[in-house]
């Protein structure tokens, strides 16, 4: 039990460590805490090509970082966010927009959710009504056994 | 006809998945946006010779294939043998485009597995590789005479690729002049 215990106090101990090194890497310098969020918001919205699943502010790949530093830079430049995601898209599409513009190739995209929640609505409403109706013919089968 | 219903949407789902599966193969690889357009604007150093500097104008006049690679590429390693083969066709030159890496390491890998390239840009920084969209490396982009970017691969080259995609580019960017 005891050495169970001292394994996992080690694991931990490195795990921590493991995160401390990685959030030693590239300090950026903000302003003002509204610059810093709005650097955050930026780099969450777009994605890291390199671990697809992974957006710029959660990923640690190489071109993350230099991507990061892209957003500073422009942001230090006044460009506006419709800006820096302009520059993102203009170079790997808008495969790098977390949140996928409304455009004739993603419509599917944007109206399936509401499409499936009407279909949805409409079968329920369906099954509802069936089964009221179907409630009120036994109550009326009851009653007249009961007046029978 | 309702006892059919779940049938129905379980084949649905099963059609539905069964694409998801078959086009899962090409879902990392992102249609480039850049295709079709005039290649970024760069000035960068020669790998050979730093003094010397290369801008895009002085690229214009005729096709070229641009390689992206990288001594710590995996991948490049074993792509290596398929550029030595497109460069060695002498039908269009391969210039590299030496990503993120320290010149000492790319030179000691270009005299490890050889250098069949016309010569090399070196990208250190990393800066122009993000102009040309570049996320991983290996990297290729064939670029006509006007230098608008005619194709891009991401990912190893193979010998089927130069077969049926880079050659038959090459012989219409010949027809076109």
């Amino acid at each position: 039990m005891n050495r169970m215990l001292t394994h996992a106090g080690a694991l931990l101990a490195a795990l921590l460590l493991a995160t401390t090194t990685m959030a030693t890497e590239e300090p950026l310098q903000f302003d003002s805490p509204e610059q810093e969020a709005r650097f955050n918001d930026l780099a969450s919205e777009l994605r890291c090509l390199v671990c697809q699943n992974q957006t710029l502010s959660d990923s640690d790949a190489p071109l993350a970082q230099d991507l990061r530093s892209e957003i500073f830079a422009m942001m230090a430049q006044g460009k506006s966010d419709d800006e820096i995601k302009a520059f993102m898209v203009e170079r790997y599409g808008d495969f790098v927009l977390y949140r996928p513009p409304l455009q004739t190739n993603t419509l599917v995209l944007w109206l399936a959710p509401l499409l499936l929640l009407a279909v949805g609505g409409l079968v329920t409403a369906r099954a509802v009504r069936r089964r009221a109706a179907q409630l009120e013919a036994e109550e009326v089968a009851e009653d007249s056994e009961g007046q029978a | 006809m309702a006892r059919f219903v779940p049938l129905l949407v379980f084949v649905l789902l099963g059609v539905l998945l069964t694409a998801g599966l078959m086009m899962s193969g090409s879902k990392s690889e992102i249609p480039s946006p850049l295709i079709g357009k005039p290649m970024p604007q760069f000035e960068l150093p020669r790998l050979d010779d730093p003094t010397q500097r290369v801008s895009s104008e002085a690229m214009l006049g005729a096709p070229f294939v641009l390689n992206v690679w990288a001594s710590w590429c995996v991948t490049c390693r074993y792509e290596h043998p398929v550029i030595e083969e497109l460069a060695g066709l002498g039908r269009i030159p391969v210039v590299g485009l030496n990503y993120r890496d320290p010149r000492e390491n790319a030179l000691e890998w270009l005299q490890r597995f050889g250098d069949p390239y016309a010569f090399h840009l070196a990208d250190e920084p990393g800066r122009v590789a993000i102009d040309f969209g570049v996320y991983a490396a290996p990297e290729t982009f064939v670029i006509d005479a006007q230098g608008v970017i005619r194709f891009k691969h991401i990912g190893a080259l193979t010998p089927e690729i130069v077969e049926q995609d880079i050659l038959p580019l090459v012989e219409q960017m010949e027809a076109e002049g």
